[in-house]
């Protein structure tokens, strides 16, 4: 489906160059106080994390089925058709329930604002448009991060865990996790060292609230069909014994 | 007009309602000036706070006695519930109101509150929520109307609404079974993140049920609170009928919620010495000692006993809510929230205000009598006692 992002734990550095070409991307300000900052926030939407010998890396996972598409009321987020989730500040009325619904904990918020937005990772949905890669995958010096193809990055990804399957904890993390993403992870330790969730269920998460939404109509006639009868029950009942005692005085 | 001012009997209520709604004021201003960081400890990985736990989910569900009593007596046609029916359809009329007011505070752009009106998304049950909250209002302003009519004596517009009355009520009726069930929903898409003790794919229905308790035992809450303060007599044997009407319904919705946890296998968790146990314990606490209660004939004899267990219920129903929105969620977005200041004086002011309005409307509106016998009384000052 569309487009992806592959990072690879085991060829990063953490050089941060990926921070800074999204800081310039999204024309935020970028210095060594903020690189020390290694959670995702309104003014860093992606963060290089040390876990320990391990590098990891933090940015919205442009989900198959995004959670945030779906909870949002006015329909602010979008998947679009070639991968990037976007989102349409103009839409947006600040309810954050794509904060609360997304299992990776990406979209963050303008708290100090007036006016405040959601900010989070686009894929560079104008660059990947304009057939160029991610300003992250761009500005990677080892190819830790590179974007293109879902699928062929996911092909990559197995070629990589077969040629070195000892450098590899053999799984790739977002082929099936949330119904899948199309940024895709590789690490050589299990992914919850690398502090990504790993109790998600492989089923899309949106599918649990719209098999009860779903059936808002059904409840809705039902109800109509049954809250009438009873009403019509109810006082017909009614009228018929007003009847009869005027019939017999 | 002087009546109307003159809230709280006493001066020490009446100081206390005064710095409430001051601090609600410079709470409001922390809020516009200086955003939702400024005033709320809310933060990225905890977004929904007091505002969305009391304020939304809270509020409207203490206002679900509206719809409750209205079928009971429009649609099942029990007509000796008829003289608490006004004041059932006060208290959903200010906890919507209200609750509307909070969620303008709550959202980061108040000024795109309608939003919702022509940005569709079927697929967000906060979509459905909404749009059900905004038809309901209305339909409460038209189950309301009456009321405002005979005391103005419009005639006219009174005969007219009267005759829309029956599929409006089945509409009122049909929209709350909706949104008061989506209200649990919206957490049915975080299945990883809320803790077992209040995760279930039957948040829905026990969402609904407990939400018709606390209706019914907001309807008590406030009969007694407005027959104390304007003096009136308690139409005790209906809320007596009310009470052992909750008390089974409670009954119900605990064995389900017990019946739920047993089947998804997580009442081990409850051998856990933590903040989720205690907090459910009370929680649960709150609605089983009521209801033990409620069951014995001379508790709902007493209107005293009967006001206590109501108020129980309507605090257990809140620390449900304020369960499923805060204290469940803590644990696995890895934070620890308790509101700031600004957020609990609007909270706060929010209540007061409320009160206000009731009392406000007690006293100038037939909430209390029989329609019927409003009619033939109209010109009367006082509202008759029941």
């Amino acid at each position: 489906m569309g487009l992806g992002i592959l990072y690879d734990s085991t060829l990063c550095v953490g050089c941060r160059e990926c921070e800074k070409a999204c800081a310039g991307r999204w024309k935020l300000p970028y210095n060594e106080k903020i690189a020390a900052e290694e959670q995702i926030s309104a003014h860093k939407l992606t963060a290089i994390q040390t876990h320990g010998d391990h590098f990891s890396r933090r940015l919205c996972m442009h989900c198959n089925e995004p959670s945030c598409v779906s909870v949002c009321l006015v329909g602010a987020f979008q998947k679009t058709a070639m991968g990037p989730v976007v989102y349409d500040e103009d839409k947006c009325i600040g309810c954050r329930y794509c904060m609360l619904a997304c299992p990776f904990q990406v979209p963050t918020y303008e708290w100090s604002s007036r006016l405040p937005r959601v900010r989070k990772c686009d894929m560079c949905y104008d660059r990947v448009r304009a057939g160029k890669q991610t300003a992250c995958a761009e500005a990677c010096p080892t190819g830790a991060t590179i974007s293109g193809d879902r699928n062929e990055l996911i092909a990559e990804a197995k070629r990589r865990i077969a040629e070195k399957p000892d450098q590899y904890f053999g799984r790739v993390y977002g082929v099936e996790e949330a119904g899948g993403t199309s940024t895709l992870f590789l690490s050589a330790v299990p992914f919850a060292q690398l502090g990504v969730p790993t109790n998600l269920p492989n089923a899309a998460l949106p599918k649990l609230t719209w098999q009860v939404l779903s059936r808002t109509p059904d409840i809705a006639s039902v109800a109509a069909v049954l809250l009438g009868g009873v009403y019509w029950i109810t006082h017909r009942r009614e009228e018929v014994a007003a009847a009869e005692g005027k019939g017999k005085p | 007009m002087r009546k109307l001012l003159e809230l709280p009997r006493s001066n020490v209520w009446r100081v206390i309602f005064f710095l409430i709604l001051l601090g609600g004021a410079c709470g409001l201003y922390v809020r516009f000036m200086y955003g939702l960081g400024g005033a709320t400890n809310l933060s990225d990985q905890f977004p929904w706070g007091l505002w969305k736990g009391f304020n939304v989910l809270a509020g409207i569900g203490l206002g679900a006695g509206g719809f409750t009593v209205a079928a009971t007596v429009h649609i099942f046609n029990l007509k000796r519930y008829k003289p608490i029916l006004r004041i059932a359809l006060m208290t959903a009329f200010l906890g919507y109101s209200l609750m509307a007011v909070a969620l303008t505070i709550d959202i980061g752009r108040p000024y795109r509150i309608w939003h919702p009106i022509f940005m569709w998304n079927e697929h967000s049950v906060l979509f459905e929520v909404a749009w059900c909250v905004m038809l309901y209002l209305t339909v409460l302003s038209l189950e309301l109307a009456p009321a405002v009519c005979e005391r103005f004596g419009w005639k006219k517009i009174l005969s007219w609404v009267r005759a829309i009355s029956p599929p409006v009520v089945i509409f009122g009726v049909i929209l709350s079974t909706l949104h008061q069930s989506s209200l649990g929903s919206l957490f049915l898409i975080v299945p990883e993140k809320l803790y077992p003790l209040w995760y279930t794919p039957w948040l829905p229905v026990l969402f609904f049920i407990s939400a018709v308790c606390s209706g019914l035992a907001m309807v008590i809450f406030a009969s007694w609170q407005s027959c104390r303060a304007l003096g009136k007599q308690l139409a005790l044997p209906l809320l007596d009928g009310l009470g052992r009407v909750l008390a089974v319904i409670l009954l119900f919705y605990l064995s389900l919620r017990f019946v739920d946890l047993s089947r998804r296998g997580a009442l081990s968790v409850l051998t856990e010495n933590r903040r989720e146990t205690w907090l459910f314990l009370l929680e649960i606490a709150l609605m089983a000692v009521p209801m033990l209660l409620l069951f014995r004939s001379r508790v709902r004899a007493d209107a005293h006993s009967l006001y206590v267990c109501a108020l129980m219920v309507l605090f257990g129903f809140v620390a449900n809510r304020l369960n499923v929105a805060i204290t469940g969620l803590e644990a696995s977005l890895g934070t620890h929230y308790l509101p700031r200041w600004p957020e609990v004086m609007i909270t706060l002011s929010l209540i007061c205000v409320g009160f206000a309005i009731f009392r406000a409307a007690a006293l100038h509106l037939p909430l209390f009598a029989a329609p019927e016998r409003v009619e033939e009384q109209v010109e009367e000052l006082e509202p008759v006692s029941v």
